[in-house]
C-alpha cells in the first residue's frame, strides 16, 4: 500500500515536471522568422568537433566571416561562435566551453568587445538583458555557462529571479502566452539551421554614405575586466595549446580608435600573439563600401564576407598552415552538404530582395 | 445571581441568561458588552475584574461569570 | 526575503528536508537556524533590534517568574499563619516588585518601535514618494511590527501570571523570530504557539501535502491578483481619477489588499502547517462581513485581538475608567456606563493606525473606523427594532444587501492608506458626491490603467475562483478538507493548473517585453 502511494507520487510529480518542461519549452522565443541571432549560439552544439579553426565574438565575426568561403576556397573547417552584442566573459566562457567539444589550431577573437569593461556599459539595461539571454539561453549546462551568466546579469536581473530564471527559463518567458504563435508549436522539439556554421546570411546592399564622425572619448584606455578576460583567453589558449589570433573586422562603424589600435598592437606584441586590423587592409581586400555592405558599413553584407573569408583564409592556410581537408572524403561530403545549403540560401534570400525591390 | 440575571438582561434583553453557554463563542457578547458589564459589575457587586480574566471562558455563561465574581471577592 | 521569490521557495524546500531528515530532537533548533539565516538574507543590519527585543524579553520574564515562584513557595510555607488580607498585601507586594521592570522593557520597546514607524523611511515608500503599499509593506526594521508585538505579549502574559516564563532562551528567541510571521503576521500568543513550535514533528504527509497547498494558493492570491491589480493602482492615484474612478480605485484596492495580505497569511500559516507549526488563523472571510465591527473580528485577527486583550480591556476596565463609569452613570444614566468604552475605542485605533504607520492619514483611518463603530453599536436597538418590524430585513436579500454596503464603506474608509495627503483623500470622498461619470467604466479609461484586456480576464476568473473558494468555505470547514473528497485524479490535475496558473499568469521576474529582443545593429 505504502508502495503503490510512493509511486503514485513520484508518477505525479514527474508528470507535472515533464509538463512543465513542455510548456517552458513552448514559451521559449524561437528566433526562427524574427531576430535569428538569438537562435545562434545553440547550433553550435549539432556542429561541434572537426574545427580547425573557431570564431568568437559579436556581429564583427558573424556577419563579415564566411565558413564555407574559407573551405570552397582553402579547405579550411571553421565554425563562428558569434552572438548578438557579445560581451568579452561571455567569449571567454563560450571558449571555456568550446574546448570540452574540441580543440581548434586557431581560436579567432574579435577585439572590438574590449571597449566594453561592465554588464551595465553597454546602455539601457532591458536591452541589455535581452542580449545575455540571447547569448546565455542557447549554451548547453556546464560551469561555463554557470559563470558566464553570473557575469553578465544585469543588476536588475540580480534583484529579481537572478540565475533561477536561467535555469528556469520559464520564469523568465511565462508572460509569453498571450503571444504564442504558430512557430512556437511548429519548433518545439526542433529548430531549423538560421546560419551556415555560424555565419549569418545578408545579402541586401545598402551602401556607406557620409564618413562616420570620429567622436573623442574622454578615456580611451581600456577597461580592467575586460583585459582581465582577454588574458584568461590568452591564458586559457595556451593551456590548450591553441593560437589565439586577434582581429579587428573592417567595418567601419562603431567607430575603432586608433588609441585603441595602440593597445591592441601592443598587448599583441607583450603577449606574442598574432593582431590583423582589417581596417588597413580595405583595399587589399577589395571591399567596395558601395557594394559590399548592407547596413552602410556597420556589417559587410554576404559579397563583402566573402571577400574578407577570402583574404583571412590566405592568411591562415598560407601563414598559420591551416590544414586542407578537401581531400579528405568524409570531411568533404559534409561539408558539400554545407556548401549547398549556403547556397541554396543565398539564392532565396537574394530572390526575395527582388521580390521586394520589385 | 439574580442581580447578575438582571443586569445581564439589560444588555441583551432577548437571551435567556439562565440557559445560554456560549455568550462569547456564539458572538452574543461583543469586546463592548464585556466592559460595559465589567463596568455594572464593579458598580453592583464592589468587585473590580482585572483585564487578565477578560477570557472567553469566564464569560461564556452566567454561571461563568457568577463564579469569577465569587472567586475575585474571596480573593 | 520576500515570500514570493524563488530564493524564498530554494530555502523553504532545502528546510523541509532537513527539517525531516534531522532527529525529531532537533526539529526546533533547525527552525532557529533558519529563522535567523532568513531575518539575516532579509537584513542583516537590523539584527540588532531583534536580538534586543529578544534579549530583554527574556531577562524580564525569567525575573517576574522567579518572584512569582518565590511568592508561591512563600505562600504555601507560611499559609496557615497568615490571614488573607496579608496574603493579598504580599502579592500586590510582588506585583508591584515585578511592574518596575516590566513597564520598563515595554517602553523602551514600544519607544524603538515608535522610533521607528516615526522616524525611519520603509524604502518601499521612499522609492515611489508615496506608500502605494503602505499597509503591506510595515515594518522597518524588517519584521519589527510583527515581532515586537508577539514578544510584549509574552511580557504582559508572563507578568499577568497567564504564561509561564521559557527557561531556555533559544526557545523563546525562536518565538520571536519565526520566520513565516516576520512578513506579513500573524502575532501569534506564547500560550498558542509554544505547543507545537517545541514539539517534534513526524513526516505526516496529508499535513505537509494541506500545507503545500495552501503556500500554493497563496501565491496565487499574491501574484497572480494582487501584484497584477496593483499596477492600475498606482495609475488610479493620479489626481484625475475622480468620482467613479476613485469607486474603481477603492474596489481595485480591495482586491489587491485582500489578495496580498490573506495571500500572505495563506503562505505564513502554510508553510507552518508543512513544518508542523500550527499559527492562529488571520481571517475569516471578512468580506462577507455585514457590518464594520464584525469585519474587524474577521480581518487580521490576531492584530485586533492583541490590542483588545492588551490595549482595549486594560484601558477600559482600569480603576479610574470603573469610577469615571460610575460618575457618568450618575448623570447621564445606562449611556454614561458606555463612556469607558468609547475612550477605550478611541485609544485602541489610535494605537491601531500608529502600529500601521506613524503618519497622520494612518491616525485618520483608525478615527474612522472608530466612529463608524462606535455608532453602529449604539444604534444597534434601533437596527434590532427594525428587524423585528420588519421580517423580510432578515431574508437573504437584505443580507446580501447589509454585504455590499460593509464592502462599499470599508472600501471608503481603508482609501485614507491611499493618499498621504489628508485633503486629497476627502477631495475625492466629496467627487462620488457630485461627479456621476459612470462613462469612465467603458470609454476605455479602464484600458488606460496600465491593464490589457488578458490582464482584465486573468484578475476576473482570479477573482471568481477567490470568491467561490471563500464562499464554499462558509461552514468554517476548510476548503482543503473538502477539496480532498475531489477524486484523486482531478484533484492532481486541479492542483497541477493551480500552479501552472500561478507561473504563467503570476506578476513577477523581468517583465517580456518583445522590444527589448529588436536587433540593433550589434
Amino acid at each position: 500500500m505504502k508502495k503503490k502511494l510512493i509511486l503514485i507520487i513520484v508518477i505525479t510529480v514527474l508528470a507535472a515536471a515533464g509538463l512543465l518542461f513542455l510548456v517552458q519549452g513552448l514559451l521559449m522565443p524561437k528566433f526562427m522568422s524574427e531576430i535569428p541571432e538569438g537562435a545562434m549560439i545553440q547550433e553550435y552544439y549539432e556542429n561541434a568537433g572537426g574545427n580547425d579553426v573557431i570564431f568568437i565574438s559579436d556581429c564583427e565575426v558573424y556577419e563579415n566571416f564566411s565558413p564555407v568561403t574559407l573551405w570552397e576556397e582553402y579547405g579550411i573547417t571553421s565554425y563562428i561562435r558569434g552572438s548578438a552584442q557579445q560581451l568579452i566573459w561571455q567569449s571567454y566562457y563560450l571558449m571555456e566551453e568550446t574546448f570540452k567539444y574540441e580543440t581548434p589550431d586557431i581560436m579567432v577573437f574579435n577585439v572590438l568587445e574590449m571597449k566594453y569593461n561592465t554588464p551595465s556599459d553597454t546602455g539601457a539595461s532591458s536591452q541589455r538583458e535581452a542580449y545575455n539571454r540571447m547569448t546565455l539561453d542557447g549554451m548547453r549546462w556546464s560551469s561555463s555557462k554557470w559563470n558566464s551568466i553570473y557575469a553578465s546579469m544585469t543588476k536588475e536581473e540580480r534583484s529579481k529571479d537572478g540565475v533561477w530564471s536561467y535555469i528556469f527559463p520559464i520564469l523568465r518567458y511565462h508572460d509569453r502566452w498571450s503571444e504564442l504563435s504558430g512557430e512556437d508549436f511548429r519548433y518545439l522539439f526542433t529548430r531549423d539551421q538560421v546560419t551556415d556554421n555560424g555565419y549569418l546570411m545578408q545579402v541586401k546592399v545598402n551602401p556607406v554614405g557620409d564618413e562616420y564622425p570620429v567622436i573623442p572619448l574622454v578615456d580611451y584606455s581600456f577597461g580592467d575586466n575586460a583585459y582581465y578576460y582577454l588574458d584568461k583567453m590568452v591564458e586559457l589558449c595556451e593551456e590548450h595549446g591553441t593560437q589565439l589570433v586577434l582581429v579587428k573586422a573592417p567595418t567601419l562603424s562603431p567607430i575603432w580608435y586608433d588609441q585603441w589600435e595602440e593597445q591592441m598592437e601592443q598587448y599583441a606584441q607583450e603577449h606574442g600573439l598574432l593582431y590583423f586590423n582589417f581596417l588597413e587592409k580595405q583595399d587589399e581586400i577589395g571591399i567596395d563600401w558601395n557594394t559590399d555592405t548592407y547596413d552602410q558599413g556597420l556589417h559587410l553584407n554576404v559579397y563583402g564576407a566573402e571577400k574578407l573569408s577570402r583574404y583571412f583564409g590566405k592568411i591562415l592556410s598560407e601563414e598559420l598552415g591551416v590544414k586542407d581537408h578537401r581531400g579528405e572524403e568524409e570531411t568533404a561530403r559534409k561539408w558539400e552538404q554545407k556548401c549547398e545549403t549556403y547556397m541554396n540560401r543565398k539564392e532565396r534570400l537574394e530572390k526575395e530582395l527582388t521580390n521586394i525591390v520589385e | 445571581m439574580e442581580q447578575l440575571l438582571e443586569i445581564l438582561e439589560g444588555l441583551h434583553p432577548e437571551v435567556d441568561f439562565e440557559l445560554a453557554d456560549d455568550l462569547i463563542d456564539g458572538k452574543i457578547f461583543d469586546s463592548f458588552d464585556i466592559v460595559t458589564l465589567v463596568a455594572e459589575i464593579n458598580a453592583e457587586f464592589d468587585v473590580a475584574i482585572p483585564a487578565e480574566e477578560l477570557i472567553p471562558e469566564n464569560f461564556n455563561s452566567a454561571e461563568a461569570i457568577w463564579e469569577l465574581i465569587q472567586r475575585l471577592d474571596e480573593e | 526575503m520576500s515570500f514570493t521569490s524563488i530564493d524564498f521557495l530554494a530555502f523553504f524546500g532545502i528546510l523541509i528536508i532537513l527539517y525531516y531528515a534531522l532527529p525529531k530532537k532537533i526539529q526546533w533548533i533547525v527552525l532557529l537556524v533558519a529563522s535567523y539565516t532568513f531575518y539575516t538574507l532579509a537584513g542583516l543590519k537590523y539584527i540588532g533590534f531583534i536580538l534586543f527585543t529578544t534579549i530583554t524579553t527574556y531577562l524580564v520574564t525569567r525575573h517576574m517568574d522567579e518572584n512569582l515562584q518565590r511568592q508561591d513557595l512563600y505562600l504555601k510555607k507560611h499559609k496557615a499563619e497568615m490571614s488573607k488580607e496579608e496574603k493579598k498585601a504580599y502579592k500586590k507586594e510582588v506585583k508591584s516588585r515585578n511592574r518596575l521592570w516590566f513597564v520598563i522593557t515595554i517602553v523602551v520597546n514600544f519607544g524603538i518601535l515608535f522610533f521607528c514607524k516615526a522616524c525611519l523611511v520603509d524604502p518601499l515608500h521612499s522609492m515611489s514618494g508615496s506608500p502605494v503599499f503602505s499597509f503591506l509593506s510595515v515594518g522597518l526594521p524588517f519584521g519589527i511590527s510583527f515581532y515586537m508585538f508577539q514578544s510584549m505579549g509574552y511580557v504582559i502574559d508572563v507578568y499577568r501570571g497567564k504564561a509561564q516564563a521559557e527557561r531556555n532562551f533559544f526557545r523563546l528567541a525562536l518565538f520571536v523570530s519565526f520566520f513565516p510571521q516576520l512578513v506579513q503576521g500573524p502575532i501569534s500568543k506564547w500560550e498558542q504557539l509554544k505547543d507545537s513550535l517545541f514539539s517534534p514533528h513526524a513526516f505526516d504527509r496529508r499535513q505537509v501535502a494541506f500545507g503545500l497547498q495552501r503556500v500554493l494558493w497563496g501565491f496565487f492570491k499574491k501574484l497572480v491578483i494582487a501584484d497584477r491589480i496593483a499596477v492600475a493602482i498606482g495609475t488610479l492615484k493620479g489626481t484625475e481619477y475622480t468620482g467613479v474612478s476613485f469607486f474603481v480605485l477603492t474596489v481595485f484596492y480591495a482586491v489587491q489588499i485582500y489578495g496580498d495580505f490573506t495571500g500572505g497569511i495563506d503562505i505564513a500559516i502554510g508553510v507552518g502547517e508543512t513544518l508542523g507549526v500550527k499559527m492562529p488563523e488571520n481571517f475569516i472571510r471578512p468580506f462577507f462581513s455585514k457590518n464594520i465591527a464584525e469585519y474587524w473580528r474577521r480581518w487580521h485577527i490576531s492584530l485586533n485581538e492583541w490590542m483588545k486583550s492588551y490595549i482595549f480591556y486594560p484601558i477600559t476596565v482600569s480603576g479610574p475608567m470603573l469610577k469615571l463609569a460610575l460618575k457618568t452613570r450618575a448623570k447621564l444614566g445606562r449611556f454614561g456606563m458606555r463612556i469607558p468604552v468609547y475612550i477605550g475605542s478611541l485609544l485602541t485605533w489610535l494605537g491601531t493606525g500608529v502600529w500601521h504607520g506613524f503618519n497622520f492619514h494612518f491616525i485618520l483611518w483608525g478615527l474612522i473606523n472608530c466612529v463608524v463603530i462606535v455608532i453602529s453599536e449604539e444604534l444597534n436597538p434601533a437596527y434590532e427594532r427594525f428587524h423585528d418590524r420588519f421580517s423580510w430585513s432578515n431574508k437573504r436579500g437584505y443580507n446580501v444587501f447589509q454585504i455590499i454596503r460593509m464592502f462599499v464603506l470599508m472600501n471608503l474608509i481603508r482609501a485614507t492608506d491611499l493618499f498621504n495627503d489628508v485633503g486629497d483623500y476627502f477631495r475625492r470622498i466629496g467627487s462620488l458626491a457630485w461627479q456621476f461619470n459612470f462613462h469612465v467604466l467603458w470609454d476605455g479609461t479602464l484600458m488606460n490603467l496600465g491593464l490589457t484586456a488578458a490582464d482584465y480576464i486573468i484578475l476576473i476568473c482570479g477573482i471568481i475562483i477567490m470568491f467561490l473558494v471563500s464562499f464554499f468555505s462558509r461552514d468554517n470547514v476548510s476548503f482543503r478538507v473538502k477539496f480532498q473528497k475531489v477524486p484523486r485524479v482531478l484533484r492532481y490535475v486541479l492542483l497541477f493548473l493551480l500552479l501552472l496558473s500561478v507561473i504563467l499568469f503570476g506578476s513577477y521576474g523581468i517583465g517580456y517585453d518583445a522590444s527589448s529582443f529588436i536587433y540593433n545593429q550589434f
